[in-house]
Protein backbone atom coordinates (compact mmCIF):
# COMPACT_ATOMS: atom_id res chain seq x y z
CA UNK A 1 0.00 0.00 0.00
CA UNK A 2 2.72 2.52 1.03
CA UNK A 3 4.50 1.45 -1.97
CA UNK A 4 1.18 2.22 -4.61
CA UNK A 5 1.39 5.35 -2.29
CA UNK A 6 4.63 6.57 -3.05
CA UNK A 7 4.14 5.65 -6.67
CA UNK A 8 1.30 7.62 -6.94
CA UNK A 9 2.89 10.93 -5.39
CA UNK A 10 5.74 9.76 -7.63
CA UNK A 11 3.94 10.10 -11.15
CA UNK A 12 1.73 13.42 -9.93
CA UNK A 13 4.96 15.16 -9.13
CA UNK A 14 6.43 14.58 -12.39
CA UNK A 15 3.23 15.55 -14.26
CA UNK A 16 3.09 18.64 -12.34
CA UNK A 17 6.43 19.31 -12.94
CA UNK A 18 5.54 18.50 -16.99
CA UNK A 19 2.29 21.15 -16.27
CA UNK A 20 3.96 23.63 -14.97
CA UNK A 21 7.21 24.24 -17.02
CA UNK A 22 5.37 25.94 -20.06
CA UNK A 23 3.66 27.80 -17.39
CA UNK A 24 6.78 28.66 -15.66
CA UNK A 25 8.21 30.28 -19.12
CA UNK A 26 5.00 32.34 -19.94
CA UNK A 27 4.89 33.52 -16.42
CA UNK A 28 8.83 34.73 -17.32
CA UNK A 29 7.93 36.10 -20.35
CA UNK A 30 4.81 38.12 -18.61
CA UNK A 31 6.76 39.66 -15.90
CA UNK A 32 9.53 40.40 -18.22
CA UNK A 33 7.24 42.05 -20.74
CA UNK A 34 5.61 43.98 -17.44
CA UNK A 35 8.55 45.19 -16.35
CA UNK A 36 9.40 46.91 -19.89
CA UNK A 37 5.85 48.62 -19.80
CA UNK A 38 4.90 46.17 -22.36
CA UNK A 39 1.59 44.53 -22.00
CA UNK A 40 3.22 40.59 -22.78
CA UNK A 41 1.78 37.68 -24.41
CA UNK A 42 -1.14 36.28 -21.87
CA UNK A 43 0.51 33.28 -19.58
CA UNK A 44 -1.05 30.69 -21.42
CA UNK A 45 0.56 31.20 -24.45
CA UNK A 46 3.86 28.62 -24.48
CA UNK A 47 0.74 26.27 -24.15
CA UNK A 48 -0.75 27.52 -27.02
CA UNK A 49 2.52 27.48 -28.95
CA UNK A 50 3.02 24.00 -28.01
CA UNK A 51 -0.36 22.78 -29.35
CA UNK A 52 0.27 24.81 -32.46
CA UNK A 53 3.36 23.48 -33.20
CA UNK A 54 2.67 19.68 -32.22
CA UNK A 55 -0.58 20.61 -35.37
CA UNK A 56 1.73 21.58 -37.65
CA UNK A 57 3.52 19.86 -40.37
CA UNK A 58 7.17 18.70 -40.28
CA UNK A 59 9.84 19.86 -42.21
CA UNK A 60 12.97 17.79 -42.36
CA UNK A 61 16.19 18.76 -44.26
CA UNK A 62 17.22 16.14 -47.20
CA UNK A 63 20.41 15.38 -45.81
CA UNK A 64 19.29 14.60 -42.28
CA UNK A 65 19.72 11.13 -40.79
CA UNK A 66 17.28 8.96 -38.58
CA UNK A 67 19.17 10.86 -35.76
CA UNK A 68 18.05 14.06 -36.71
CA UNK A 69 14.54 12.61 -35.95
CA UNK A 70 14.94 10.55 -33.09
CA UNK A 71 17.20 12.97 -31.01
CA UNK A 72 14.30 15.29 -29.52
CA UNK A 73 11.99 12.38 -28.05
CA UNK A 74 15.63 11.50 -26.29
CA UNK A 75 16.24 15.00 -25.32
CA UNK A 76 12.77 15.36 -23.55
CA UNK A 77 13.24 11.61 -22.39
CA UNK A 78 16.53 12.63 -20.49
CA UNK A 79 15.17 16.14 -18.94
CA UNK A 80 11.96 14.42 -18.06
CA UNK A 81 14.14 12.12 -15.66
CA UNK A 82 16.05 14.51 -14.55
CA UNK A 83 13.29 16.56 -13.55
CA UNK A 84 11.29 13.27 -11.61
CA UNK A 85 14.42 12.81 -9.60
CA UNK A 86 13.80 16.57 -7.90
CA UNK A 87 11.88 16.83 -5.16
CA UNK A 88 9.44 19.50 -5.41
CA UNK A 89 6.73 19.66 -2.52
CA UNK A 90 7.44 16.02 -1.41
CA UNK A 91 11.03 14.72 -0.01
CA UNK A 92 9.84 11.13 -0.30
CA UNK A 93 10.12 10.34 -4.17
CA UNK A 94 10.03 6.75 -5.35
CA UNK A 95 12.91 7.34 -7.61
CA UNK A 96 14.88 9.59 -5.70
CA UNK A 97 16.45 7.36 -3.45
CA UNK A 98 17.79 5.65 -7.19
CA UNK A 99 19.30 8.11 -8.36
CA UNK A 100 20.96 11.08 -7.19
CA UNK A 101 22.75 14.62 -8.02
CA UNK A 102 25.67 13.35 -10.01
CA UNK A 103 22.81 11.18 -12.10
CA UNK A 104 20.73 14.10 -12.73
CA UNK A 105 24.02 15.93 -14.07
CA UNK A 106 24.84 13.16 -15.95
CA UNK A 107 21.04 13.21 -17.62
CA UNK A 108 21.44 16.54 -18.55
CA UNK A 109 24.81 15.92 -20.09
CA UNK A 110 23.86 13.61 -22.29
CA UNK A 111 20.89 15.50 -23.35
CA UNK A 112 22.65 18.83 -24.43
CA UNK A 113 25.24 15.65 -26.37
CA UNK A 114 22.14 14.86 -28.14
CA UNK A 115 21.16 18.21 -28.58
CA UNK A 116 24.37 19.12 -30.04
CA UNK A 117 24.29 16.22 -31.88
CA UNK A 118 21.37 17.26 -33.78
CA UNK A 119 22.66 20.31 -34.15
CA UNK A 120 25.24 19.02 -36.38
CA UNK A 121 23.34 16.77 -37.92
CA UNK A 122 21.97 18.17 -41.02
CA UNK A 123 25.12 20.23 -41.43
CA UNK A 124 24.58 23.76 -41.55
CA UNK A 125 26.48 26.35 -41.05
CA UNK A 126 24.38 27.84 -38.54
CA UNK A 127 23.81 24.16 -36.40
CA UNK A 128 27.40 23.20 -36.57
CA UNK A 129 28.34 27.11 -34.79
CA UNK A 130 25.41 26.70 -31.95
CA UNK A 131 26.80 23.11 -31.37
CA UNK A 132 30.82 24.61 -31.09
CA UNK A 133 29.62 27.32 -28.85
CA UNK A 134 26.87 24.87 -26.39
CA UNK A 135 29.85 22.58 -26.11
CA UNK A 136 32.14 25.30 -25.13
CA UNK A 137 29.70 26.81 -22.43
CA UNK A 138 29.98 23.28 -21.32
CA UNK A 139 32.99 22.57 -20.92
CA UNK A 140 33.08 25.06 -17.69
CA UNK A 141 29.74 24.59 -16.73
CA UNK A 142 29.19 20.79 -15.84
CA UNK A 143 32.44 20.89 -13.81
CA UNK A 144 31.40 23.93 -12.47
CA UNK A 145 27.85 21.95 -11.56
CA UNK A 146 29.95 18.42 -10.53
CA UNK A 147 31.89 21.12 -8.04
CA UNK A 148 28.85 22.45 -6.66
CA UNK A 149 27.67 19.16 -5.75
CA UNK A 150 30.74 18.08 -4.31
CA UNK A 151 30.47 21.06 -2.03
CA UNK A 152 27.07 19.68 -1.03
CA UNK A 153 28.17 16.65 -0.72
CA UNK A 154 30.75 17.52 1.52
CA UNK A 155 28.64 19.07 3.56
CA UNK A 156 25.47 17.09 3.65
CA UNK A 157 27.02 13.92 3.81
CA UNK A 158 25.23 12.94 0.67
CA UNK A 159 24.72 13.54 -2.77
CA UNK A 160 20.58 12.59 -2.27
CA UNK A 161 18.65 15.25 -2.92
CA UNK A 162 15.83 14.45 -0.54
CA UNK A 163 19.13 14.16 2.24
CA UNK A 164 20.69 17.29 1.31
CA UNK A 165 16.93 19.26 1.57
CA UNK A 166 16.66 17.52 5.22
CA UNK A 167 19.97 18.41 6.69
CA UNK A 168 19.69 21.96 5.20
CA UNK A 169 16.31 22.12 7.25
CA UNK A 170 18.14 21.01 10.14
CA UNK A 171 19.98 23.61 12.50
CA UNK A 172 23.21 21.51 12.05
CA UNK A 173 23.70 23.86 8.98
CA UNK A 174 24.57 26.69 10.46
CA UNK A 175 26.26 29.75 8.44
CA UNK A 176 28.73 28.52 5.76
CA UNK A 177 30.77 30.66 3.80
CA UNK A 178 30.60 27.33 1.45
CA UNK A 179 27.20 26.93 0.90
CA UNK A 180 26.96 30.73 -0.26
CA UNK A 181 29.45 30.24 -2.84
CA UNK A 182 27.97 27.18 -3.61
CA UNK A 183 24.80 28.87 -4.22
CA UNK A 184 25.80 31.96 -5.96
CA UNK A 185 27.32 28.86 -8.66
CA UNK A 186 24.84 27.24 -8.80
CA UNK A 187 22.44 30.23 -9.95
CA UNK A 188 25.33 30.94 -13.23
CA UNK A 189 25.13 27.85 -14.26
CA UNK A 190 21.25 26.84 -13.98
CA UNK A 191 21.41 30.64 -16.06
CA UNK A 192 24.49 29.31 -18.64
CA UNK A 193 22.32 26.05 -18.66
CA UNK A 194 18.99 27.84 -19.49
CA UNK A 195 20.30 30.03 -22.00
CA UNK A 196 18.88 33.13 -20.17
CA UNK A 197 20.56 36.75 -20.75
CA UNK A 198 23.64 37.08 -19.92
CA UNK A 199 24.72 34.16 -21.85
CA UNK A 200 22.30 33.63 -24.23
CA UNK A 201 19.15 35.66 -25.26
CA UNK A 202 16.19 33.18 -25.57
CA UNK A 203 13.60 35.08 -27.74
CA UNK A 204 15.93 36.45 -30.79
CA UNK A 205 17.30 34.61 -33.92
CA UNK A 206 20.07 37.29 -34.80
CA UNK A 207 22.61 34.90 -36.18
CA UNK A 208 25.50 36.38 -34.45
CA UNK A 209 24.26 35.28 -31.06
CA UNK A 210 22.60 32.98 -30.87
CA UNK A 211 23.57 29.60 -29.23
CA UNK A 212 21.02 27.90 -28.69
CA UNK A 213 18.28 28.39 -30.91
CA UNK A 214 21.17 28.31 -33.59
CA UNK A 215 21.17 24.50 -32.59
CA UNK A 216 17.11 23.87 -33.20
CA UNK A 217 17.34 25.97 -36.32
CA UNK A 218 16.37 23.32 -38.31
CA UNK A 219 13.41 21.34 -36.59
CA UNK A 220 9.99 22.30 -37.24
CA UNK A 221 6.89 21.19 -36.09
CA UNK A 222 6.10 18.41 -33.26
CA UNK A 223 10.11 17.47 -33.34
CA UNK A 224 10.41 21.42 -31.84
CA UNK A 225 7.45 21.22 -29.95
CA UNK A 226 9.12 18.57 -27.53
CA UNK A 227 12.40 20.67 -27.87
CA UNK A 228 10.81 23.80 -26.99
CA UNK A 229 9.03 22.28 -24.06
CA UNK A 230 12.59 20.02 -22.79
CA UNK A 231 14.18 23.17 -22.34
CA UNK A 232 11.04 24.43 -20.27
CA UNK A 233 11.25 21.89 -18.30
CA UNK A 234 14.84 22.32 -17.84
CA UNK A 235 14.43 25.73 -16.20
CA UNK A 236 11.74 24.17 -13.88
CA UNK A 237 14.07 21.54 -12.70
CA UNK A 238 16.89 24.08 -12.14
CA UNK A 239 14.52 26.15 -10.57
CA UNK A 240 13.17 23.27 -8.42
CA UNK A 241 16.85 22.05 -7.61
CA UNK A 242 17.87 25.27 -5.96
CA UNK A 243 15.01 25.75 -4.17
CA UNK A 244 15.23 22.35 -2.61
CA UNK A 245 18.75 22.47 -1.80
CA UNK A 246 18.80 26.15 -0.57
CA UNK A 247 15.48 27.06 0.28
CA UNK A 248 13.50 23.64 1.22
CA UNK A 249 11.25 25.26 3.58
CA UNK A 250 7.46 24.05 3.56
CA UNK A 251 8.97 20.37 2.30
CA UNK A 252 6.92 17.34 2.93
CA UNK A 253 9.23 15.30 4.82
CA UNK A 254 9.11 11.21 3.08
CA UNK A 255 6.06 9.43 4.29
CA UNK A 256 4.27 12.83 5.26
CA UNK A 257 -0.09 13.21 4.85
CA UNK A 258 -1.81 14.40 1.99
CA UNK A 259 -1.81 17.83 4.74
CA UNK A 260 1.45 18.53 4.21
CA UNK A 261 1.82 17.44 1.15
CA UNK A 262 -0.75 20.30 0.44
CA UNK A 263 1.64 22.67 1.93
CA UNK A 264 4.60 21.67 0.13
CA UNK A 265 2.54 22.42 -3.04
CA UNK A 266 1.23 25.79 -2.13
CA UNK A 267 5.40 26.68 -1.24
CA UNK A 268 6.55 24.72 -3.90
CA UNK A 269 4.24 27.05 -6.10
CA UNK A 270 5.64 30.38 -4.15
CA UNK A 271 8.80 29.36 -4.78
CA UNK A 272 8.70 28.76 -8.42
CA UNK A 273 6.71 32.32 -8.69
CA UNK A 274 9.12 34.48 -6.84
CA UNK A 275 12.35 32.44 -8.99
CA UNK A 276 10.70 33.41 -12.58
CA UNK A 277 10.39 36.83 -10.87
CA UNK A 278 13.69 37.14 -9.76
CA UNK A 279 14.93 35.58 -13.10
CA UNK A 280 12.83 38.56 -15.16
CA UNK A 281 14.02 41.06 -12.94
CA UNK A 282 17.60 39.82 -13.35
CA UNK A 283 17.07 39.42 -17.05
CA UNK A 284 15.88 43.09 -17.53
CA UNK A 285 18.67 44.56 -15.64
CA UNK A 286 21.59 43.25 -17.60
CA UNK A 287 22.64 43.23 -20.99
CA UNK A 288 23.73 40.62 -23.04
CA UNK A 289 27.36 39.25 -23.00
CA UNK A 290 29.60 38.43 -26.04
CA UNK A 291 29.73 35.29 -26.88
CA UNK A 292 34.14 34.95 -26.18
CA UNK A 293 33.02 36.97 -22.59
CA UNK A 294 30.88 34.31 -21.65
CA UNK A 295 32.88 31.69 -20.52
CA UNK A 296 34.52 33.98 -17.92
CA UNK A 297 31.34 34.41 -16.84
CA UNK A 298 30.53 30.59 -16.24
CA UNK A 299 34.09 30.36 -15.52
CA UNK A 300 33.07 32.44 -12.09
CA UNK A 301 30.70 29.50 -11.51
CA UNK A 302 33.55 26.91 -11.58
CA UNK A 303 35.56 29.00 -9.46
CA UNK A 304 32.98 29.77 -6.75
CA UNK A 305 32.76 25.54 -7.01
CA UNK A 306 36.03 24.96 -6.56
CA UNK A 307 36.54 27.56 -3.67
CA UNK A 308 33.47 26.03 -1.57
CA UNK A 309 35.39 22.71 -1.71
CA UNK A 310 38.71 24.35 -0.71
CA UNK A 311 37.12 26.45 2.22
CA UNK A 312 34.69 23.38 3.29
CA UNK A 313 37.72 21.78 4.31
CA UNK A 314 38.69 24.15 6.58
CA UNK A 315 35.96 24.77 8.95
CA UNK A 316 34.92 23.52 12.44
CA UNK A 317 35.10 19.44 12.14
CA UNK A 318 39.04 19.97 11.48
CA UNK B 1 27.08 29.82 21.07
CA UNK B 2 30.81 28.62 19.88
CA UNK B 3 29.90 27.14 17.11
CA UNK B 4 28.04 30.19 15.98
CA UNK B 5 31.82 32.26 16.97
CA UNK B 6 33.12 30.34 14.71
CA UNK B 7 30.77 30.16 12.11
CA UNK B 8 30.73 34.16 11.40
CA UNK B 9 34.96 34.18 11.74
CA UNK B 10 34.73 31.24 9.10
CA UNK B 11 32.71 33.39 6.74
CA UNK B 12 34.14 36.49 7.27
CA UNK B 13 37.83 35.64 6.40
CA UNK B 14 36.24 33.28 3.89
CA UNK B 15 34.30 36.89 2.31
CA UNK B 16 38.10 38.25 2.62
CA UNK B 17 39.26 35.67 0.19
CA UNK B 18 36.47 35.90 -2.20
CA UNK B 19 37.31 39.67 -2.29
CA UNK B 20 40.12 38.94 -3.33
CA UNK B 21 38.97 36.92 -5.74
CA UNK B 22 36.60 39.30 -6.91
CA UNK B 23 39.26 42.09 -7.14
CA UNK B 24 41.45 39.51 -9.74
CA UNK B 25 38.06 39.70 -11.72
CA UNK B 26 37.44 43.23 -12.16
CA UNK B 27 38.57 44.77 -15.63
CA UNK B 28 37.92 48.58 -15.34
CA UNK B 29 39.97 50.87 -13.09
CA UNK B 30 37.04 52.13 -11.50
CA UNK B 31 35.61 48.62 -10.11
CA UNK B 32 38.76 47.85 -9.32
CA UNK B 33 38.94 50.58 -6.91
CA UNK B 34 35.77 50.17 -5.32
CA UNK B 35 35.77 46.25 -5.12
CA UNK B 36 39.10 47.24 -3.03
CA UNK B 37 37.11 49.51 -0.56
CA UNK B 38 34.98 46.49 0.05
CA UNK B 39 37.74 43.72 0.72
CA UNK B 40 38.83 46.58 3.58
CA UNK B 41 34.78 46.45 4.68
CA UNK B 42 35.12 42.98 4.75
CA UNK B 43 38.54 43.01 6.67
CA UNK B 44 37.30 45.22 9.33
CA UNK B 45 34.10 43.46 9.85
CA UNK B 46 36.52 40.52 10.29
CA UNK B 47 38.88 42.01 12.75
CA UNK B 48 35.42 43.70 14.43
CA UNK B 49 34.47 40.24 15.19
CA UNK B 50 37.75 39.04 16.39
CA UNK B 51 37.74 41.43 18.80
CA UNK B 52 34.41 40.62 20.16
CA UNK B 53 35.21 36.64 20.43
CA UNK B 54 38.78 37.53 21.47
CA UNK B 55 37.44 40.36 24.03
CA UNK B 56 40.44 42.30 22.66
CA UNK B 57 39.29 46.25 22.88
CA UNK B 58 42.39 46.68 20.74
CA UNK B 59 41.44 45.17 17.70
CA UNK B 60 38.43 47.29 17.53
CA UNK B 61 41.00 50.11 16.97
CA UNK B 62 42.41 47.93 14.32
CA UNK B 63 39.00 47.50 12.47
CA UNK B 64 38.70 51.25 12.89
CA UNK B 65 41.54 51.55 10.93
CA UNK B 66 40.78 49.51 8.59
CA UNK B 67 37.18 51.64 7.89
CA UNK B 68 38.88 54.65 7.84
CA UNK B 69 41.97 54.24 5.87
CA UNK B 70 41.33 52.01 3.56
CA UNK B 71 37.96 51.91 2.96
CA UNK B 72 37.27 55.36 2.64
CA UNK B 73 40.37 57.38 2.03
CA UNK B 74 42.83 55.23 0.27
CA UNK B 75 40.22 54.30 -2.66
CA UNK B 76 39.52 57.89 -2.59
CA UNK B 77 43.09 59.15 -3.11
CA UNK B 78 43.24 56.33 -5.54
CA UNK B 79 40.16 57.71 -7.52
CA UNK B 80 41.73 61.46 -7.60
CA UNK B 81 44.86 59.51 -8.69
CA UNK B 82 43.29 57.86 -11.87
CA UNK B 83 40.90 61.25 -12.65
CA UNK B 84 44.32 63.45 -12.52
CA UNK B 85 46.90 60.97 -14.64
CA UNK B 86 43.74 60.84 -17.01
CA UNK B 87 44.75 56.87 -18.59
CA UNK B 88 42.34 55.12 -20.34
CA UNK B 89 40.86 53.08 -17.52
CA UNK B 90 40.84 49.48 -18.34
CA UNK B 91 42.70 46.81 -16.37
CA UNK B 92 45.52 45.86 -18.82
CA UNK B 93 46.28 41.89 -17.80
CA UNK B 94 49.32 39.95 -18.60
CA UNK B 95 47.59 36.97 -18.28
CA UNK B 96 43.92 36.28 -19.06
CA UNK B 97 41.47 35.28 -16.40
CA UNK B 98 40.22 32.19 -16.70
CA UNK B 99 44.41 30.83 -15.84
CA UNK B 100 44.90 33.65 -13.67
CA UNK B 101 41.58 32.33 -11.81
CA UNK B 102 42.62 28.64 -11.65
CA UNK B 103 46.55 30.05 -10.42
CA UNK B 104 44.82 31.58 -7.61
CA UNK B 105 42.34 28.60 -6.54
CA UNK B 106 46.12 26.83 -6.47
CA UNK B 107 47.25 28.86 -4.51
CA UNK B 108 44.12 28.95 -2.09
CA UNK B 109 44.89 25.25 -2.23
CA UNK B 110 48.86 25.66 -1.63
CA UNK B 111 48.12 28.08 1.06
CA UNK B 112 45.39 25.39 2.65
CA UNK B 113 47.69 22.43 2.93
CA UNK B 114 50.96 24.80 3.91
CA UNK B 115 48.97 26.20 7.20
CA UNK B 116 47.22 23.44 8.48
CA UNK B 117 50.13 21.08 8.58
CA UNK B 118 52.18 23.86 10.00
CA UNK B 119 49.57 24.69 12.74
CA UNK B 120 48.32 21.53 13.85
CA UNK B 121 47.49 21.74 17.47
CA UNK B 122 46.24 25.12 17.42
CA UNK B 123 43.40 26.80 18.23
CA UNK B 124 40.77 25.88 15.34
CA UNK B 125 40.12 29.45 14.63
CA UNK B 126 43.54 30.50 14.71
CA UNK B 127 44.23 28.10 12.19
CA UNK B 128 41.68 28.59 9.45
CA UNK B 129 41.86 32.63 9.75
CA UNK B 130 45.96 32.03 9.38
CA UNK B 131 44.82 29.67 6.47
CA UNK B 132 43.06 32.50 5.11
CA UNK B 133 45.04 35.14 5.96
CA UNK B 134 47.88 33.24 3.69
CA UNK B 135 46.04 32.53 0.75
CA UNK B 136 44.97 36.63 0.58
CA UNK B 137 48.43 37.55 0.65
CA UNK B 138 49.50 34.87 -1.92
CA UNK B 139 46.50 35.94 -4.31
CA UNK B 140 47.64 39.99 -3.88
CA UNK B 141 50.70 39.11 -4.91
CA UNK B 142 49.32 36.93 -7.79
CA UNK B 143 47.56 40.50 -8.54
CA UNK B 144 50.62 42.29 -9.26
CA UNK B 145 52.64 39.68 -11.05
CA UNK B 146 49.56 39.38 -13.41
CA UNK B 147 48.56 43.08 -13.81
CA UNK B 148 51.37 45.16 -16.31
CA UNK B 149 48.96 48.43 -15.07
CA UNK B 150 50.84 50.09 -11.97
CA UNK B 151 46.75 51.41 -10.46
CA UNK B 152 46.17 47.65 -10.30
CA UNK B 153 49.39 46.97 -8.96
CA UNK B 154 49.11 49.07 -6.14
CA UNK B 155 45.77 47.73 -5.42
CA UNK B 156 47.34 44.31 -5.48
CA UNK B 157 49.97 45.14 -2.83
CA UNK B 158 47.35 46.55 -0.65
CA UNK B 159 45.10 43.93 -0.60
CA UNK B 160 48.35 41.78 0.57
CA UNK B 161 48.72 43.86 3.11
CA UNK B 162 44.99 42.87 4.30
CA UNK B 163 45.72 39.70 4.29
CA UNK B 164 48.70 40.80 6.74
CA UNK B 165 46.10 41.93 9.08
CA UNK B 166 43.98 39.37 8.94
CA UNK B 167 46.44 37.21 10.35
CA UNK B 168 47.67 39.68 12.98
CA UNK B 169 44.37 39.69 14.18
CA UNK B 170 43.83 36.22 14.49
CA UNK B 171 47.51 35.40 16.21
CA UNK B 172 46.36 37.38 19.09
CA UNK B 173 49.68 38.87 19.71
CA UNK B 174 49.96 42.29 17.69
CA UNK B 175 50.45 44.96 19.73
CA UNK B 176 48.75 48.31 18.99
CA UNK B 177 51.75 50.05 18.24
CA UNK B 178 52.87 47.57 15.74
CA UNK B 179 49.43 48.16 13.62
CA UNK B 180 49.14 51.39 14.12
CA UNK B 181 53.17 51.91 12.10
CA UNK B 182 51.50 49.61 9.82
CA UNK B 183 48.68 51.33 8.66
CA UNK B 184 50.79 54.50 8.51
CA UNK B 185 53.42 53.01 6.59
CA UNK B 186 50.79 51.95 4.26
CA UNK B 187 49.98 55.56 4.18
CA UNK B 188 52.94 56.68 3.34
CA UNK B 189 54.13 53.59 0.57
CA UNK B 190 50.83 55.07 -1.27
CA UNK B 191 52.07 58.78 -1.50
CA UNK B 192 55.20 57.64 -2.71
CA UNK B 193 53.52 55.18 -5.22
CA UNK B 194 51.53 57.72 -5.95
CA UNK B 195 54.35 60.19 -6.96
CA UNK B 196 55.53 57.66 -8.48
CA UNK B 197 52.92 57.31 -10.75
CA UNK B 198 53.04 60.47 -11.89
CA UNK B 199 56.80 60.34 -12.69
CA UNK B 200 56.16 57.44 -14.90
CA UNK B 201 53.41 59.16 -16.62
CA UNK B 202 54.91 62.35 -17.23
CA UNK B 203 58.10 60.38 -18.52
CA UNK B 204 55.94 57.52 -20.41
CA UNK B 205 52.44 58.52 -21.32
CA UNK B 206 50.85 55.69 -19.41
CA UNK B 207 51.13 53.65 -16.50
CA UNK B 208 51.12 50.34 -17.70
CA UNK B 209 54.56 48.95 -16.87
CA UNK B 210 55.85 47.32 -19.81
CA UNK B 211 56.66 50.65 -21.05
CA UNK B 212 59.55 50.50 -18.67
CA UNK B 213 60.68 47.33 -19.86
CA UNK B 214 60.82 48.27 -23.74
CA UNK B 215 62.55 51.05 -22.18
CA UNK B 216 65.58 49.21 -20.13
CA UNK B 217 65.69 47.07 -23.79
CA UNK B 218 64.02 43.87 -22.24
CA UNK B 219 61.78 43.09 -25.09
CA UNK B 220 59.87 40.04 -25.39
Amino acid sequence: MALLESLAIQILEMLIVLAAAPLLTGFVRKVKARLLRKRGPPLLQPYRDLIKLTKKEVVIAESASWLFRALPYLVFAATWVAAALVPTFGAGLMFSWSADMIAITALLGSARFFLALAGMDVGTSFGGIGSSREMMFATLAEPAMLMIVFTLALIAGSTQLSTVAAFMLSPAVGVRVSLGLAMVGLVIVAIAENARIPVDNPATHLELTMVHEAMVLEYSGRHLAMIELSAQLKLVLYVSMIACIFVPFGLAPPGAGWRDLLIGAAAYFTKLAGAGALLALFETSVAKMRVFRAPDFIGVALMLGLLATLLRFVSREM
Amino acid sequence: MDRLNFDIAHLLAGGLVLTSFMLLYQDRLYALLNTYALQALVLALAVGWQAHIQHAPHLYITAAIAVVFKALVIPFALHRMVAQLGVHREVESVVSLVPTMLAGIALVALSMVVMLRVTEGADPLAREDLAFALSVILLGLLMMVTRSNAVSQVVGFMSLENGLILAAAAARGMPLVVEISVAFSVLIALIVIGIFLFRIRERFDTVDLQALDDFRGERR
